[in-house]
């Protein structure tokens, strides 16, 4: 029986979930045995004029990973998807747009320059941006422009299936893989991950209580490495963020960023309001001692070191976020 | 005018492409490395909350995750003026150890690898790790696999993950080794330096003698005079953690030498309209664009920038393997293709490190974690080396904890420079040569996998 | 909607508990009180009910502002909802900020089941807040980058 060909790729990426690939260690000869990999930038000679020459949906299965920051990445994905059956949304970054997806506190302008221009140890008389130009031999170098916005990648072309994560825990990707591998996959457009949350996974003691205030990690003198990190006062994305990873940071006495994403919505709401979710999470375990003579006062006291909330609530989803990016009034 | 273009270049982190103009006559006109992305941590992680830097910057690498974590939180520890304890930094050289083998280890079987133990004129289907299975057997593949896990696992028992761990602190960390989570990693190291060993023996039995590697390994094309940078400590030695900036010339003179703190007097980065990678250069000599000469300040980083920039490894087998090394290739080396056989000693090197570390259980097991953190004194500058060079992360905070400025130069950006002339010069010979074929193409890829270059890093 | 503030009418969607501030909203129209018609009334069983979802949810879909209105501390139906919503308040206000759109646009207020004239002043008062600040500028695809 011929093999199936599978392909990974990395758009806005750092790679990790390349190496998540790796890391399967000893599983990869088993999906070595059932599929050829045709195309893999990271770790196989194949090239881009490669792919274009395969037959639309020759690929059985892309694993997609890497958000849509510039004009290749969408590029790519567009090909990709005509190449393949079967299209995965790989990590948080393709899933939801990851931690690039910040870049949309700031626009096209004020990223190239601050990084061009600004920069402290950036020496740029001429103020130049990295941009198609020709050289002194009369050469055309055509670079690829930065998209407005990062995207996710459903938002540029369709996806069959989500594997979330930063980078997507073994185990997540193990199961999904012997999945696809069996063909007892669940319906199209699902999250190929368990669906509660972080907290069902975290072995650290609940006990029920509120807290008096939210604190900054530092400004703990002493974290107890047995109980819940939120009744301590640090603001753990745990009750907002799908399971799957085995709560892996609290266990390294840590709290959750929220890597996997939030577990899948109510089927009314569309959007992934990851920061929605843990705004009301906070609101509910946070107390303040009196609640007859609640005042302002107290609550912004209680509250007041949530200084970045966008940057720790939709640390990776925020261009899957109903606000998607930052407005001008 | 006709364009030769490899796109995307392969078996590295990051994208980019080479484009190859011929003139009129066929001979090689111009040879860009042009890396067309950017993520611009330097301006989204400006206004975040100051602690969970480490984390994001984290994310600009998941092949080198650990040193951008460590880096951050040792600007971080000089933001709060909190010196991390002796149990603290012992914590984070474990991990840093372990991230070094494992890491070096993946690029030299899997990434780099596979072009000198295969061969460069390898068919592409074979030339990567599925060819090197078929070659030397499943049971080295296992080897490999088992002791880039070693590393991994380190990583994931002090920092919950092995990709993107969570575990800095201004100041300290959030987790140690129980006494038998450390007799394991002791049994790991011990593992390690034995493949470490394992591994340059089949460095000198399949590649040293090969035909195209040791002409190659001697050509002008694969050669670069330039200055190197490294860590060392207070002996000239490489310090993988700590330390001060060595910078010395292509005849191994020290040029300059200062705490990485300082790091902008000496330190500034070009920017070419063709790639959205900047070009670091020594602010001494100054910069002279993309040509090779004494009178430009471009630099190496990395295995053999820092074996340029330092004198010798403290660990016994590490030292008799370097003045092998030295005997073969000298001492300055400008040969590209021997950072494949330092990086393989500082494996060596690293690994005896890490068993010496993990020997001293005094020091893994009593004392705090943490030092607690003083006022916000607004700005600091954290450093060290990862396994593709020398990191730097400054922060400036406010007193609210928010970055207000955040500034990276990341290892491959670094190398920009240096890897740009050395896929210039290879693409020169082959195509000057006659050479076209895309299969050809490859021994231009050569030049630059030797760095074993990151570009989503050095975009960042 | 035009931007100028002469032919601007702003579209604020309100959240009412159904225990006071609706009651007070309900008895404002009964006893026959005139005010601008510019709120649209979506009653909630209570104030904590309001999701911030709702609240970004109506952003998105168009409106200029959002009211959230609810019983005074210590009234709530359901003893501490309304300390809850106090409490995403801040949070909301803050990420709003940080989005680009002006916190004032997201307003949080105290009306019992009595206090028809408070409700009126309230939405009049609001009215003109957006009216000033101007369209909201989530409608906008062209607003942040050229």
């Amino acid at each position: 029986m011929s093999k199936g060909k599978i392909a990974f790729y990395w758009a806005g990426s750092c790679g990790g979930c390349e190496v998540s690939v790796v890391d399967l260690d000893e599983t990869l000869f088993d999906v070595l045995e059932h599929f050829d990999i045709v195309f893999w930038p990271c770790a196989m000679d194949i090239k881009y004029s490669n792919v274009e020459d395969m037959g639309d949906g020759e690929i059985d299965v892309c694993f997609f990973n890497g958000c849509i920051r510039n004009e290749e990445n969408q590029e790519i994905a567009e090909l990709l998807r005509k190449k393949s059956k079967i299209m995965i949304a790989f990590g948080s970054c393709s899933h939801l747009g990851g931690i690039p997806g910040l870049g949309n506190l700031s626009t096209r302008e004020e990223i190239l320059e601050q990084v061009y221009k600004k920069s402290k140890s950036v020496s740029n008389e001429k103020g130049i941006y990295p941009s198609s130009s020709v050289d002194e031999h009369g050469n055309e170098i055509e670079v690829p422009a930065l998209r407005k916005y990062v995207s996710a990648l459903d938002d540029v072309v369709d996806v069959d299936y989500y594997i979330p994560g930063c980078p997507p825990p073994t185990d997540v990707i193990k199961t999904a893989v012997l999945a696809l591998i069996s063909g007892n996959v669940p319906p199209r457009t699902e999250v190929l991950a368990p669906n509660r949350t972080v907290c069902h996974e975290c072995k650290k003691e609940k006990r029920d209580i509120a807290v008096k205030e939210i604190k900054r990690i530092y400004q703990l003198d002493d974290i107890d490495p047995k109980r819940c990190l939120l009744e301590q006062g640090l603001v753990c994305m745990g009750p907002a963020t799908r399971e799957g990873c085995g709560a892996a940071c609290p266990t390294a006495n840590m709290p959750c960023t929220g890597c996997m994403g939030p577990p899948s919505a109510d089927p009314l709401s569309e959007n992934c309001e990851q920061g929605a979710r843990m705004i009301s999470a906070i609101a509910s375990i946070t107390d303040v001692v009196d609640e007859k003579n609640s005042e302002e006062d107290e609550i912004k006291a209680a509250l007041d070191e949530i200084r970045d909330p966008v940057g720790i609530m939709y640390m990776y989803s925020m261009p899957k976020s109903i606000l998607k990016r930052r407005r001008k009034e | 005018m006709t364009l030769i273009e490899i796109n995307p270049i392969t078996r590295l982190e990051g994208h980019g492409n080479i484009k190859i103009f011929k003139d009129g006559n066929g001979k090689v006109e111009a040879a860009y490395l042009q890396i067309p992305e950017l993520r611009a941590f330097e301006r989204f992680c400006m206004d975040r909350q100051c602690e969970l830097m480490p984390q994001l910057t984290s994310r600009i690498c998941g092949v080198c995750p650990v040193p951008h974590h460590l880096a951050s939180i040792k600007a971080l520890d000089r933001v709060f003026d909190a010196p991390p304890t002796a149990r603290a930094v012992a914590m984070r050289k474990l991990m840093h150890f372990g991230y070094m083998i494992e890491d070096h280890l993946l690029h030299f079987y899997f990434l780099g690898g596979p072009d000198l133990l295969l061969g460069p004129d390898c068919p592409p289907e074979k030339r990567n790790i599925v060819g090197i299975i078929e070659q030397y057997g499943k049971d080295v593949a296992t080897e490999i696999m088992k002791h880039r896990r070693f590393g991994q696992d380190i990583i994931r028992m002090l920092g919950g993950k092995a990709i993107h761990p969570a575990f800095g602190i201004p100041g300290g960390v959030s987790n140690s080794l129980t006494e038998d989570q450390l007799d394991g990693v002791e049994e790991m190291a011990r593992s390690c330096v034995e493949f470490a060993q394992f591994s340059l023996s089949l460095y000198k039995e399949k590649i040293m003698g090969d035909e195209f590697f040791s002409r190659a390994v001697v050509s002008d094309e694969y050669s670069l005079d330039c200055y190197n940078m490294g860590l060392v400590n207070k002996k000239n030695g490489p310090d993988y953690y700590d330390g001060d900036i060595r910078i010395t010339d292509a005849d191994g003179k020290e040029v300059v030498r200062f705490h990485p703190s300082e790091y902008l007097d000496h330190i500034g980065e070009a920017v070419e309209r063709f790639s959205y990678m900047k070009f670091p250069f020594y602010k001494g000599i100054g910069w002279k664009g993309l040509v090779e000469s004494k009178d430009n300040g471009i630099y190496r980083v990395g295995p053999l920038g820092r074996y340029n920039a330092s004198n010798g490894y403290s660990t016994p087998l590490a030292q008799k393997e370097g003045k092998e090394l030295e005997r073969a290739f000298g001492r300055p080396c400008n040969m590209t293709l021997a950072y494949h056989w330092v990086r393989l000693t500082e494996v060596l090197n690293v690994s005896e490190e890490l068993l010496d570390l993990v020997r001293n259980r005094k020091l893994m097991l009593d004392g705090g974690l943490r030092t607690p953190v003083g006022k916000i004194t607004g700005h600091g500058v954290g450093c060290i080396e990862a396994a593709r060079g020398t990191l730097i992360h400054d922060y400036e905070v406010d007193g609210n904890g928010l970055m207000k400025d955040v500034n990276l130069i990341v290892p491959t950006t670094h190398n920009a420079a240096a890897i740009s002339l050395s896929i210039a010069k290879a693409a020169q010979r082959e195509i000057d040569n006659g050479i076209e074929e895309t299969d050809r193409m490859n021994r231009v890829e050569v030049a630059l996998r030797a760095y074993d270059p990151c570009f989503g890093c050095a975009t960042h | 909607m035009n931007d100028d503030n002469g032919g601007f009418e702003p579209k604020i969607v309100g959240f009412l508990c159904n225990w006071c501030s609706y009651a007070g909203a309900d008895l404002a129209g009964s006893s026959r009180l005139k005010y601008r018609p510019n709120v649209r009334v979506i009653r909630v069983m209570c104030s904590g009910r309001v999701d911030p979802l709702f609240v970004f949810k109506a952003f998105e879909k168009g409106a200029d502002g959002v009211l959230i209105a609810g019983c005074h501390p210590g009234d709530c139906h359901y003893q501490c909802g309304n300390y809850k919503t106090m409490r995403r308040m801040h949070v909301m206000k803050k990420m709003l900020g940080q989005m680009g759109i002006d916190p004032e646009r997201l307003r949080l207020e105290w009306v019992s089941a009595a206090e028809s004239t408070r409700f009126v002043n309230i939405v009049n008062d609001m009215t003109e807040t957006i009216r000033e600040l101007g369209s909201s500028p989530m409608k906008s695809e062209a607003d942040c980058d050229e």
